[in-house]
């Protein structure tokens, strides 16, 4: 039976309940499997072997060379499994790996990307969804060519699709690399170029319709890793599994438990040691560069004050802190004042704060104005939009949105559940705790850089504010916290990979149609046949690809920045132009290109401005800067718009055309 | 039999809904994180309200207004004349 073909329509349920019974049976399979002794290192590369092996059978075999199957899978997807498909297009490294672990750390305030994840589903249902699907063209550049004409407005949309979609590919290989590196024991560079050949082998032969199939696959997959984990600690702590609703009592003891470490003496003697620390780092930084020089000089005379017979483990570990010392006194203001912060900050000089109060981390209106601009970015996301097209008619794609957010939801409703037990554990089993008795995981998790701690008093005992928890590892290293097997942390690892992967698919397929599609096929050589078409955009895929894994292997820092940004950009410029253009007739074309370049531009000004260089609107943080480039967007195109000539009548009708369901788009085809 | 096509009231009922949703979306995130400090002051099953409606309330509703969005506008189609033409 091909992929894709009738018969597979029509069994579609049939299919897939049958493959998540026989990966259910396949992870018990593990579990016996372990409990006869086979090794975590086995459990870890059957797991990726198995799950990218089924990935690649689906990819090779939704192989095609139709166009409307490589770009919109046939306009054949149901709602339902096209809602699973952009669940797991959509759920992307940043909501599997790191969102429960901002929540953990930030508490009611990490609630904002819950909020602002979803919620932007409700703004696409409304604004674009349906319009999209009976525009029915093959990218979300397409869209803007046909609706204000010329290829001006389509350029633009190309590179606003290119620049959101690349920043957030670069974060989903990265948490590929993560995972490969953490559960495989691979090099980091190594598992993020194994994880390519995964990426690509899925898109690359069949395009929008491989990438849709496999990502229903990889759905089934991330939603049983991620729900399993919760389960099971929620009927391990409270006897009941149902973790959310259950948290709601952990809730409470994390409350009370946070008070007593608050309280608590050693604690307080802890607190008290950090912030010392930070006085002392706070004095080098104003004693700058001579503090540096000094701090050299000083380990000098040590290794040389050496006695003539010490080990050369002495000698090489003063060797070792002297090559460690920042280079020049830029590089020593700029990692001492971060370690500064750090150790003045909440958790370590300063009490906790407490995990259920509003606006503890981050003020009113900076949640407010994040909440927004993570909706409007969900909303404007060319790889997300353009799975609306991939629906039969207008009302799939209508109830497809909300199939979307109700597979999304799943996870997400979950999220503070898992949060908070991951918390509970920490807090209640792991603190106190002797550190020569630390588990595994604690000295597994240091090593990928993600979990540190340091016996700041010397008593032996980890106080809460020794103990730094990176937000990525909470998901992944939970199931080792909570004391389950192996087979399960396994899971959650094959499930953070299905969803860097499926998100990393999708992107890649955005950008290689924005650049095969619209730029060439449309703009460059509107007579290239078929199979040019298709033989450039697969070639495009592989160069894209690479050079995310090129880019990504240097671990760039500000990662998750770099993801708000692709939100911010993609907010201030594709939603504003998406949305006049469907709902405002008058809108125009000089309209549209200048509201596009200012939302671009000032979002762009302030990330960078506030960022690097100080700029400070109301006290607005980088990560929100759409909140200024949408409504600048949106004014622009109204108010160029009014002071220009009208669209067309053609493009008039056109908007009529895509404003009701009955009726071909066909005002697009002739416009052109 | 199928209705004869009201294309401009169809517009309009389409407008009504649109607004009425996005009404109800905003109540459900801004306004309440707006009020969430009075709101945790509200304990149910142990969760307090307004940590309740960001973590999980505002989810259910989002679920809920597309879906009935989805309802509505599938059935005004007909109503208005104006559904698909079957292929």
């Amino acid at each position: 039976m091909s992929v894709g073909g009738k018969s597979f329509l029509d069994n579609l349920a049939k299919i897939y309940a049958m493959y998540t019974g026989g990966f259910i049976i396949f992870v018990i399979l593990l579990a016996i499997g372990e409990q006869m002794g086979m090794s975590n290192a086995a459990i870890g590369y059957t797991y990726m072997g198995i799950t990218i092996g089924l990935y690649a059978v689906i990819g090779i075999s939704s192989r095609t060379a139709k166009i409307s199957e490589y770009y919109v899978a046939g306009r054949s997807v149901p709602a339902l499994f096209n809602g699973m498909a952009t669940g797991s297009d959509w759920m992307s490294a940043a909501s599997f790996i790191g969102m429960a672990g901002t929540i953990f750390g930030l508490g009611y305030d990490g609630l904002a990307y819950i909020m602002g994840w979803t919620g932007g589903y409700v703004l696409l249902a409304v604004f674009l969804g349906p319009y999209l699907r009976k525009f029915g063209q093959f990218t979300i550049p397409d869209f803007l060519g046909a609706r204000y004409g010329g290829h001006a407005a389509r350029s633009i949309g190309i590179l606003a699709a290119i620049t959101a979609s690349f920043t957030y590919l670069i974060a989903q290989v990265t948490g590929v690399g993560i995972i490969m590196s953490r559960f495989l024991g691979l090099d980091f560079k190594i598992g993020v170029f194994v994880g390519l050949a995964g990426i690509l082998v899925c898109s690359m032969l069949g395009g929008m319709k491989a990438v849709t199939w496999t990502q229903v696959a990889q759905y089934i997959i991330l939603i049983l890793a991620y729900l399993v984990p919760p389960v099971v600690m929620s009927y391990k702590v409270t006897g009941v599994p149902i973790p959310e609703i259950m948290y709601g009592q952990i809730l409470q003891k994390i409350d009370a438990k946070e008070k007593l470490i608050n309280a608590d003496p050693v604690e307080t003697e802890v607190r008290a040691l950090w912030q010392k620390s930070a006085d002392g780092l706070a004095a080098d930084i104003k004693g700058l560069p001579g503090s540096l020089d000094a701090k050299k000089a000083d380990l000098q005379a040590k290794l040389a004050a050496l006695p003539a017979d010490a080990t050369a483990a002495d000698k090489e570990k003063i060797t070792k802190a002297i090559a460690a010392l920042p280079k020049d006194a830029a590089a020593a203001k700029e990692a001492w004042t971060t370690a500064q912060k750090s150790q003045a900050g909440v958790g370590k000089a300063k009490p906790i704060k407490p995990y259920l109060q509003p606006f503890a981390r981050l003020d009113m209106k900076n949640m407010l104005a994040l909440t927004f601009c993570l909706m409007v970015g969900t909303a404007g996301l060319p790889h997300i939009l353009m799975r609306y097209y991939t629906v039969p008619s207008v009302k799939d794609a209508r109830s497809s949105v909300g199939w979307s957010l109700f597979f999304i939801f799943l996870l997400y409703f979950t999220a503070p559940a898992y949060a908070a037990f991951a918390r509970w554990e920490v807090l209640s089993t792991l603190i106190g705790t002797k550190i020569a008795e630390l588990p595994a995981w604690v000295a597994n998790w240091g090593k990928v850089g993600l979990v540190s701690f340091k016996d700041l008093n010397g008593d032996g005992l980890l106080q809460f504010a020794e103990l730094t928890l990176g937000a990525d590892a909470i998901v992944l290293a939970t199931p080792e916290i909570a004391g389950l097997p192996y087979v399960i942390a396994g899971l959650v690892a094959a499930g953070g990979l299905a969803a860097a992967l499926s998100t990393a698919d999708g992107l890649l397929l955005t950008i290689s149609n924005a650049l095969s599609h619209d730029l060439y096929y449309k703009v460059i050589d509107p007579q290239a046949s078929i199979l040019k078409r298709l033989t450039i955009s697969r070639s495009l895929l592989v160069v894209t690809a690479a050079i995310a894994a090129w880019v990504a292997t240097y671990k760039i820092t500000i990662i998750v920045e770099l993801v708000a940004w692709a939100f911010s950009i993609a907010a201030a410029s594709f939603f504003p132009a998406l949305v006049m253009g469907v709902w405002d007739k008058r809108s125009n074309k000089a309209g549209a290109i200048a509201g596009m370049l200012v939302g671009f531009c000032v979002t762009l000004y302030y990330m960078i401005g506030s960022r690097f260089f100080g700029v400070d609107w109301w006290g607005i943080k980088t990560i929100s800067s759409g909140l200024f480039g949408i409504p600048a967007g949106f004014l622009t195109i109204f108010a160029v718009s009014r002071l220009t000539a009208p669209p067309s009548q053609d493009l008039q009708d056109f908007v009529e055309s895509v404003r009701y369901p009955r009726g071909a788009a066909g005002a697009a085809a002739h416009l052109e | 039999m199928a209705q004869p096509a009201r294309p401009k009231e169809y517009w309009a009922y389409n407008i009504r809904l649109t607004m009425m949703t996005l009404f109800i979306w905003f109540v459900v995130t801004y306004v309440a994180i707006f009020f969430s400090p009075e709101l945790n002051n509200i304990v149910i099953f142990g969760f307090p309200m307004g940590y309740y409606m960001g973590a999980q309330g505002s989810l259910i509703v989002f679920v809920w207004l597309i879906f009935n969005y989805a309802f509505k506008m599938n059935k005004a189609d007909v109503d208005y004349g104006v559904e698909e033409e079957e292929e």
